[in-house]
């Protein structure tokens, strides 16, 4: 689960981290009174979109010439200004590709003098098993291209899960960030902090790009991203309520509720596959003859007859999908299980595009003898290779 | 000969009186006898588990270090819940298991962080978690894979994803080539066992004589791989090899049903992979339907 910056930075602060002064606000008539809460003279108003690049992003509705989804304000009547013309609108970035992403909430942050741009993340580092640091002087841009360009600017600290933050961690990320007087100072505090934060809440992405040294020579966090572990969430009833449904698919909204593994795409064969591996083949196959997948779906190890019929729901719910296919190769899944659950969801929703369906594994033989003795109107299919040339076939008529 | 388990593996089920536990270990008994010797339960130590099947008993014991003690288990399979699983992991390493086996999916990432860090110290191996177990044909069943789709043979099988694994095995039977011993490692980010470990068993394993490892994107697990085996093959160790990685169309920064199967800061795409294991000498298939196939053809010369 994604959050938004304001929400990312709030909990940095419950935990002690230095951030500015901020309010979030969901209407321009918020703006003046938030601006007034703070101390001036320069105020930052930020985009809340949970996608990267909103300072060179551009507005669809405003001109080319119009500034982006992150301004600089010296007035209070800039900072109402300024919010008028940017909620509501679409903002384009880099990651949020041609369609774009509706501000609906900004935050009006205090400003601050900057005299370095420095570049923090923690993360799980699947090389090593830890959790780790990853810095770099070179704070403030995309970190992608200094990891192309310059890889040796990129510095990797990983911590030992039963000793955390130790004196030597800190004083290896200080020394990369060649941090001195009261930054070197703050920085003892803040990193175990950072740390603190990232494995009591379960977060599996924390990035504070950029990390500042002001010109009084204290850190800051400017910017702070923040993603959590969903296998985590069982843990966090406190987290639920970060959670913005505004940001994410409709359909992934459903199928998360069935706790299914489901990612819209483009094309329009749609998908249900138990395991992960076999889905992102399917989708593979499916392009490798031809035509293009509507999602990504995994039903996943022990789902259920209902589990299944939500998943066969959401994928005739999407007005894209001109034929589906249904590929299972049942260990943990039961193959009669699949088919009660098909039939039970063609019962109940219809069946308007071509089905082709491949069942393999355990309980092969009841879960073909269940389709069969159903009369629906579904095509069976020997193996994948099969069943992706019939679904392409059937689709591309 | 196989690598893992074979016909004198015993194996304790850790979550065995749940349904998921219940199914597997009556299809494991079912599967030549696997040797399942009990179940551990922290508040049904000394009730007996009875096959639904065959009316097969097991003990049930408070802890794994008991269990391990009264049968000489050395082998656990762990069926537990998400927010047991780590600690059931934990409890399986005190107890000195050499083989622990952890089926469950939806481990949080930060558990088995911990759970690595106590791993190195340890003499245990971890297979997973988010892995379908290890399968040895007509000797020993641990874990979910579907027993009828395998055939005793030459081919090692290592791979990320549990579904993918039984294609590979389902088509290596098909072909006439059979298995010695098929692992699914796990698609989480932070796991057990990697691909090294594996292909280095299979490659000391003198039944078997080829072996097909299948990838998905994300991370670097593939790469490593692939420059082990290349460092291998200079010391004069070498077997032939079909591969598959699965991914190739999924979009960047989402991630694709397995904890590990994104692709992140411009690493992990299959593009990388598909061309770090083609120049370690494996025959990459393009269709995941036909890596039985290519593994055929590769043999045929």
């Amino acid at each position: 689960m994604n959050i938004h910056e304001h929400q990312a930075k709030e909990l940095l602060k419950s935990y002690g981290a230095p951030v500015a002064a901020g309010v979030a606000i969901f209407s321009a008539d918020e703006a003046e009174a938030a601006a007034k809460s703070l101390p001036g003279p320069l105020y930052v108003v930020k985009s809340q979109i949970h996608a990267g690049g909103r300072g060179k992003g551009k507005f669809k509705e405003l001109g080319p010439d119009a500034k982006g989804g992150v301004r600089l304000a010296k007035t209070i009547d800039d900072v109402v200004a300024f919010s008028k013309e940017m909620l509501g609108n679409t903002l384009v970035t880099k990651q949020t590709g041609d369609a774009g992403k509706q501000v609906n909430r900004l935050y009006i942050e205090d400003g601050a003098d900057i005299a370095r741009e420095l570049y923090c993340s923690l993360l799980v580092n699947r090389e090593s098993g830890r959790v780790s640091f990853v810095v770099s002087t070179e704070g403030g841009m995309d970190i992608e291209a200094v990891a192309e360009h310059t890889p040796e600017k990129i510095i990797t600290v990983d911590i030992d899960p039963t000793a955390g933050v130790t004196e030597a961690d800190v004083a290896k990320i200080v020394s990369a960030l060649a941090l001195e007087g009261d930054a070197k100072a703050d920085a003892a505090k803040l990193f175990p902090i950072l740390y603190k934060a990232f494995v009591e809440t379960d977060m599996s992405l924390l990035e504070v790009n950029p990390l500042i040294v002001m010109t009084d020579g204290h850190l800051r966090v400017l910017d702070a991203k923040v993603s959590f572990d969903n296998n985590a969430a069982f843990r966090h009833e406190e987290l639920k309520s970060l959670r913005d449904l505004s940001e994410e698919d409709a359909k992934e909204i459903e199928a998360s509720k069935f706790d299914l593994a489901y990612v819209a795409l483009d094309g329009n064969i749609g998908c249900m596959v138990n395991g992960a591996g076999l889905a992102m083949s399917t989708m593979d196959i499916i392009k490798l003859y031809g035509a293009e997948p509507a999602n990504f779906l995994d039903v996943g190890g022990g789902a259920s007859k209902e589990k299944v019929t939500a998943a066969f729901k959401i994928i005739t719910a999407d007005p894209a999908v001109k034929g589906i296919l249904v590929n299972i190769f049942g260990g943990i899944m039961r193959c009669d299980v699949i088919a009660e659950g098909v039939i039970a969801a063609v019962k109940e929703v219809g069946l308007q595009v071509p089905l082709v369906v491949r069942l393999e594994g355990t309980n092969v033989k009841e879960g073909k003898a269940i389709l069969n003795e159903s009369g629906l109107n579904v095509i069976s299919a020997d193996d994948l290779d099969d069943a992706a040339q019939k679904i392409v076939k059937a689709v591309q008529g | 000969m196989s690598i893992l388990v074979n016909k004198d593996t015993k194996v304790l089920v850790q979550g065995l009186t749940g349904k998921t536990g219940t199914f597997h270990t009556e299809q494991a008994l079912a599967y030549y006898g696997t040797k399942m010797v009990g179940g551990t339960h922290p508040k049904k130590g000394g009730e007996t588990w009875s096959s639904g099947v065959d009316g097969t008993e097991l003990p049930i014991f408070t802890s794994v270090a008991e269990g391990k003690a009264k049968t000489g288990a050395n082998a656990s399979v762990i069926y537990v819940p998400p927010a047991g699983a780590a600690a059931a992991i934990e409890e399986a390493i005190d107890a000195e298991i050499p083989l622990i086996v952890c089926i469950t999916e939806g481990v949080p990432v930060l558990d088995m962080v911990r759970v690595k860090a106590k791993l190195e110290k340890s003499k245990s191996r971890l297979i997973g978690p988010n892995c379908p177990g290890v399968l040895t044909p007509e000797e020993c069943k641990i874990g979910i894979m579907p027993g009828s789709i395998f055939s005793k043979g030459s081919v090692g099988i290592v791979s990320r994803s549990g579904t993918l694994t039984y294609e590979a095995v389902f088509q290596t039977t098909n072909e006439g080539l059979g298995q010695t011993t098929a692992v699914g490692i796990g698609g989480d980010p932070v796991k057990g066992t990697e691909f090294i470990d594996m292909l280095e068993m299979f490659l000391a394993d003198e039944a078997t004589k080829s072996i097909i490892m299948i990838g998905e994107i994300g991370g670097s697990a593939e790469e490593d791989a692939a420059q082990f085996l290349i460092d291998e093959a200079k010391r004069g160790r070498k077997k032939p090899m079909a591969g598959f990685i699965a991914g190739l169309t999924a979009p960047k920064g989402r991630t694709m049903g397995h904890a590990g199967a994104v692709i992140s800061g411009g690493k992990g795409g299959a593009e990388d992979k598909i061309a770090a294991m083609e120049a370690a000498g494996i025959r990459m298939s393009k269709s995941p339907a036909r890596i039985g196939r290519t593994l055929a053809e590769v043999l045929k010369g």
